[in-house]
């Protein structure tokens, strides 16, 4: 804890990082091309990096595989809850803005510190999952997805950044095994377009179950007398309430 | 390297697409060396082009076709023969619109050899008929609602200098019950430069002549990626997508492709760089094909697409020796274009800064990719960036090119040569005999090189 005290970025209280230095814009441009690593398939996907106590070097073999993955997980909220409801399961976020993805990486780190045994099954990585979702996951390897709060993008000529999208869909199907479910939550009512889509969506999936392949029910938790507020980790403790 | 009066003219570099969906790489230049005056001068003259030539071979007829695919200067033909009689066949558009207003993207026959496509950065694409050489159908990608969302993003290619839509490959193919000949359905699929594959119906074209302007219907996408390459497995089952985040997507074709494509069936991971061409390998032991893929990683690898699994992986850019020097410039090896031949187990491989083309053997029962040789072409700087062959005529067809010189009268560059020699009844001994054709040896001879190059002389001008 001494070195902590000289830290004004982790608070002395809790042993946490402070939600205040690392405060970043709402907004992140996914068609930019940022460069950070991403892993060459999903079998190069570093598990030892990410839960350490779990994959550690004396029993590599483990073939667990990450389950849920929480896209935009922000400030690690959802994450963090979920991981001591569902301890046995591998769990990762993933957030496309660098500050913000440090802080989900301090805040795991300390939760880990401070509560031995508990938090090792979430870790977070800073990356564009619209583009690389399937760098990470192999087919039908997640159960659970989670779009919280995505960003609405009001403009028309900022739709295509929506991370729900008709073809974007295709890929999530592919991930997700048959009967995994991918839970969206919005508070702005005008994305009435985007949960039309996902109803199509749903019965393409459908579609595909029929033909034999993936397929994933889309479950809506709408929010829209919740007052307008786009913090995550407003929505996530409404979530658990539902 | 080329020269043409006083001028020398050096192509370098190729075709990679660039970050923040560049098209071409700024490094792929063709530069002019003056060298008449007292002090030789350098001054840029064009970006490099890739020059595509697709080949079709089928029954009598035997039909060459060459476009360019630059990436600011715009060339507006295609250019055909018939390679038995030498003959060039003059394509009709009876919409009295202009041929293509800019450059021409990529040109592809259908399977059967009836129909030519071609696709070109003023959005169209057109259909001709083979056997009227007229202009069946166009597709207009301006009629798109998706256009406009599209055009926002155009906005910053343009400043650039860069051409606004991409068709990057157009691929165009027959699904056709095997157990009758009737047409089962027929489309054709290109890919705009952010990452949507469309599809059009061509299902009414039969016995109806006249033009018709047709819809493109989504059929999937990249995110918001450039695609590099486009084929269908040889099956039908599959449509295959490459693009320049190193992916190599595989989907379901579906019963109905309008609805667009939705069932992912895998993703071939492992590439390092983006992916500059895919090609099918097909073959009476295996007669659901083997994916084949070059990148500008410099590596051809093998895939098993029902499982996306990696199967062999063949480091051809420092097999022919062009990493041995050490050169800094990353992808200089890249590999520009893949070619089967004779159906079978050989693949020749067009690497940038190669003059030539490296032969590499695949061995389906142990799913292996071994290099046979690298056949290089003496006399002069060619350094291929298309290749093409036809399943009879036991020859390969290698192109490169430039479009429209700048303070040249000469139109557009463009050079054809043929490697002959491959042998269907024993492809393995294939590497001792193959010989690169004189011009005068060509099928067609000079007649062909004056209409696929523009000018018979063309050999004489450049040393």
């Amino acid at each position: 804890m001494l070195e902590n005290e000289s830290n004004p970025t982790i608070s002395k209280s809790t042993g946490l990082p402070r939600k205040r230095f690392y405060r970043a814009r709402a907004h992140s441009n996914p068609l930019s091309d940022s460069h950070f690593p991403v892993p060459i398939s999903p079998c190069h996907v570093d598990y030892s990096f990410h839960y350490p106590q779990l994959f550690s070097s004396d029993q590599v073999d483990s073939n667990k595989k990450i389950q849920f993955a929480d896209v935009g997980c922000g400030f690690g909220g959802l994450l963090i809850s979920l991981s001591t409801l569902f301890p046995e399961t591998l769990m990762i976020g993933m957030e496309l803005r660098d500050k913000v993805t440090e802080y989900v990486k301090e805040r795991i780190s300390a939760l880990r510190a401070t509560n031995p045994g508990q938090y090792q099954n979430i870790s977070v990585v800073r990356t564009n999952s619209m583009k690389y979702i399937p760098n990470y996951f192999g087919k039908g390897q997640l159960s659970k997805m989670f779009f919280l709060f995505p960003d609405p993008h009001f403009k028309e000529k900022n739709h295509r950044r929506r991370v729900i999208s008709l073809h974007l869909l295709d890929e999530y199907a592919y991930v997700l095994e048959i009967g995994g479910i991918i839970y969206t939550i919005t508070d702005v009512e005008e994305l009435d377009p985007v949960i039309k889509l996902l109803s199509t969506a749903t019965e393409e999936g459908q579609k595909v179950a029929r033909n034999g392949g993936q397929t994933f029910q889309a479950r809506r938790l709408s929010l829209t007398d919740f007052a307008a507020s786009s913090d995550k980790d407003n929505g996530h403790s409404s979530l658990r309430s539902e | 390297m080329t020269g043409l009066g006083d001028d020398i003219y050096v192509i370098g570099g190729v075709i990679g697409p660039d970050r923040w969906n560049w098209y071409i790489k700024p490094m792929s230049d063709v530069d002019i060396l003056t060298v008449g005056g007292e002090r030789p001068t350098w001054r840029q003259a064009a970006p490099m082009t890739r020059c595509r030539g697709a080949i079709l071979g089928y029954e009598e007829c035997n039909f060459f076709s060459l476009a360019f695919e630059s990436s600011s200067l715009p060339s507006t033909s295609v250019k055909v023969v018939n390679v038995r009689g030498g003959c060039g066949v003059s394509l009709v558009d009876d919409s009295a619109q202009p041929f293509h207003k800019d450059s021409i993207r990529a040109i592809r026959y259908s399977a059967n050899g009836k129909l030519l496509v071609s696709a070109a950065d003023d959005k169209l694409v057109k259909i001709w008929s083979t056997d009227s050489w007229r202009c069946v159908s166009s597709v207009n990608l301006k009629i798109d609602q998706e256009m406009l969302l599209m055009l926002n993003i155009v906005n910053e290619c343009f400043l650039n200098g860069f051409s606004p839509l991409r068709l990057s490959q157009s691929l165009l193919r027959e699904k056709s019950e095997c157990s009758c000949y009737k047409q089962d359905g027929l489309y054709v699929c290109f890919a705009d430069k952010f990452g949507v594959v469309w599809v059009v119906d061509l299902h009414e074209l039969e016995g109806n002549e006249s033009l018709v302007s047709r819809k493109a219907a989504p059929l999937l996408a990249h995110y918001c990626s450039i695609i590099t390459s486009l084929e269908f497995s040889p099956d039908g089952q599959f449509i295959v997508s490459a693009d320049r985040d190193f992916k190599i997507r595989v989907t379901v074709f579906p019963k109905k492709p309008l609805d667009g494509a939705h069932e992912i069936q895998s993703f071939c991971l492992g590439h390092t760089e983006f992916v500059s061409c895919l090609a099918f390998i097909c073959t009476m032991d295996y007669p659901q094909g083997f994916l084949v893929s070059g990148s500008g990683d410099s590596t051809v690898r093998l895939w098993d697409i029902t499982s996306g699994f990696l199967l062999d992986t063949c480091e051809v850019g420092a097999k022919a020796g062009l990493l041995e020097s050490n050169r800094s410039d990353e992808g200089c090896s890249t590999v520009s274009d893949l070619c089967i031949i004779l159906d079978g187990n050989l693949i020749a491989v067009a690497i940038q800064s190669l003059q030539g083309i490296m032969l590499l053997h695949c061995d389906l029962s142990s799913r292996t990719l071994n290099v046979i040789k690298v056949v290089s072409i003496m006399g002069e700087s060619f350094i291929p960036t298309s290749l093409g062959s036809s399943s009879h005529a036991e020859l390969l067809w290698m192109v490169t090119g430039v479009s429209k010189l700048s303070g040249s009268d000469c139109n557009s560059l463009a050079r054809v040569r043929v490697l002959s020699g491959f042998k269907k009844s024993n492809p393995d001994s294939v590497g001792h005999e193959l010989t690169v054709m004189r011009d005068d040896e060509l099928p067609g001879a000079e007649k062909l090189l004056e209409k696929l190059q523009g000018s018979v002389s063309l050999r004489r001008m450049f040393f």
